[in-house]
């Protein structure tokens, strides 16, 4: 075991993994995280808790991660390149460890003129292909960058992500063998709503062999409404939703509850895809669809190990 | 060449405000090429000075000289003496230049009338682009010669990240993503197998976020003039 976290036992017990999401607040409530925690707890097997997401200034996700701990919960630290050079960055990983915080996701960060402060010095000091080999070395070989020792051990379930429809789309399996190589013990993918393209991406990966030396969560994004699906398929990056999808969203009685038949389906198809691991629900501002959405999967009860 | 953008007009009649004489100082070399700080540029600015309402009331004197270049003391010197007549030098080179003027004009007080915008080319008439951070460890060798420093939002070294989409960056959508370009570059080349490699963690001390940086030549420095510069 590298961590012993939740999320690791259950991925190297051979279970279909689920993960959620929770979004920290703008604000300083711990009552916020709470409540969105208390929803997703039981119907998954970790938690992600986000960096100032879309560079947007909210409570920091080694807080936010340390008040899930507290609840009880596993949580996935994610961390950006974006606003912390290695020096914060090392320090940051050690306060998260020493708090109890086991699985740390390595993110390039969205960048900051997208956000609310887009007169912010970026920092971007390593990328996070490097911030996946720093927790590696911190972990393995006990050392800073620097070559400096760590005095003693630091634990970490390493987190990358992958994006399968990013441009250029030929690159996209070769990024993710270097993010193993570089250490990454699991993958969360940005949200699948193409099966098929999905499936292409990860014969690629599996042909690699990939799928054997990290573990693969697709990503899930709930739809709630046809506006919803038009802006993805328009103008979030990485994310591919096909016109067929957007049009049944466009004609659906109950919006909802067709996002909700959709989201069923392409879990169903995922769980076929080879070399996938499980599934990572983004539901940012809609947790409650969470338990609904993993229930109506069958993938209820959550493994206990 | 370094690339620079004259500054508002208000801004530049703002901090000439309490200067009787005026001398503004053109740069025949970047800034005169992406024309902005040469000889035309300064007799644009002079004329549009003398046309302003506030100078004319104030009786401001505008004086107009231009060097070959402001960052070389070579070309200074000879007008040291002149631009000591006047009671502010508002220079029209990079900051560079601003500051070697302001060095050798104490105590006359030296204004900038450009911002420095980066090191880059013209991309077509009115274009320009950035292509070069200065940050002391090139990587073009590896990258098809398209450089991730100064073209990618986030600095990354190895590969795109997801928010690439048909060639263009998530920032907007007038910027090319710098890794599909060193994806195609490289293609073309024949040198895919490189991006398989990890780039590892880079040191910067070579780069602007280190401490001011020098170049110190030794089979040269012993005749040159040192500069403050200097690294030794």
């Amino acid at each position: 075991m590298k961590a012993g976290t939740n999320l690791e036992k259950v991925l190297e017990a051979g279970n279909f993994a689920v993960t959620a999401e929770v979004g920290p607040p703008k604000g300083a409530s711990a009552n916020a995280v709470q409540k969105k925690c208390e929803v997703v707890k039981s119907c998954s097997d970790a938690i992600n808790v986000t960096d100032n997401q879309t560079a947007v200034v909210r409570m920091s996700s080694t807080a936010g991660a340390v008040l899930l701990k507290q609840m009880g919960a596993d949580p996935v630290m994610q961390m950006t390149c974006r606003d912390r050079n290695r020096i914060a960055i090392q320090s940051d990983i050690l306060g998260a460890v020493a708090l109890g915080i086991g699985n740390i996701l390595a993110i390039s960060g969205d960048h900051h003129i997208l956000g609310n402060h887009p007169g912010a010095k970026g920092v971007f000091d390593i990328d996070s292909m490097q911030l996946i080999q720093t927790m590696k070395m911190l972990r393995d070989d006990n050392q800073f960058i620097c070559g400096d020792k760590v005095a003693g051990d630091v634990p970490i379930f390493i987190g990358a992500v992958e994006s399968a429809f990013s441009d250029p789309v030929e690159f996209r399996v070769t990024r993710l063998a270097k993010k193993v190589n570089a250490g990454a013990d699991f993958i969360q993918t940005q949200g699948v709503f193409d099966v098929e393209q999905f499936a292409k991406w990860m014969k690629g990966v599996t042909d690699r062999g990939l799928d054997e030396q990290t573990h693969i969560l697709a990503g899930i994004i709930p739809m709630k409404s046809a506006g919803m699906a038009r802006y993805m398929r328009d103008y979030v990056s990485g994310v591919y939703v096909p016109d067929e999808l957007v049009k049944r969203m466009e004609n659906a009685d109950d919006a909802k509850e067709e996002g909700l038949k959709i989201m069923l389906e392409i879990i169903d198809q995922l769980e076929d895809v080879d070399g996938v691991h499980g599934i990572h629900i983004m539901a940012v501002g809609w947790e409650d669809i969470v338990p609904v959405i993993v229930e109506k999967a069958g993938l209820l009860p959550r493994p206990i190990v | 060449m370094i690339v620079g953008e004259r500054k508002p007009f208000d801004e530049i009649t703002g901090m000439l405000n309490g200067y009787k004489k005026v001398l503004i100082l053109g740069c025949g070399t970047c800034v005169s090429v992406c024309m902005a700080g040469g000889a035309k540029e300064v007799a644009v600015l002079a004329s549009q000075l003398r046309m302003d309402s506030g100078i004319q009331e104030k009786g401001v004197e505008i004086g107009e000289e231009t060097i070959q270049r402001q960052c070389d003391r070579e070309y200074i010197e000879p007008i040291v003496e002149m631009a000591k007549t006047y009671d502010v030098v508002l220079s029209m080179a990079c900051g560079a230049g601003v500051q070697l003027l302001s060095d050798m004009l104490v105590p006359t007080p030296v204004l900038p009338a450009l911002n420095t915008s980066f090191i880059g080319i013209c991309e077509e008439e009115g274009v320009w682009a950035e292509r070069c951070r200065g940050c002391g460890d090139c990587m073009l060798g590896i990258t098809g010669g398209i450089c991730p420093v100064a073209r990618c939002a986030k600095t990354l070294f190895n590969g795109p990240c997801g928010g690439s989409v048909n060639g263009i960056c998530e920032v907007s959508k007038d910027t090319p993503c710098a890794w599909q370009l060193v994806y195609d570059r490289l293609k073309a080349l024949g040198k895919l197998e490189s991006l398989e490699e990890i780039q590892p963690i880079r040191d910067w001390g070579p780069s602007s976020s280190g401490i001011p940086r020098g170049v110190y030549r030794e089979d040269m420095a012993g005749v040159a003039v040192e500069s403050e510069g200097s690294s030794k």
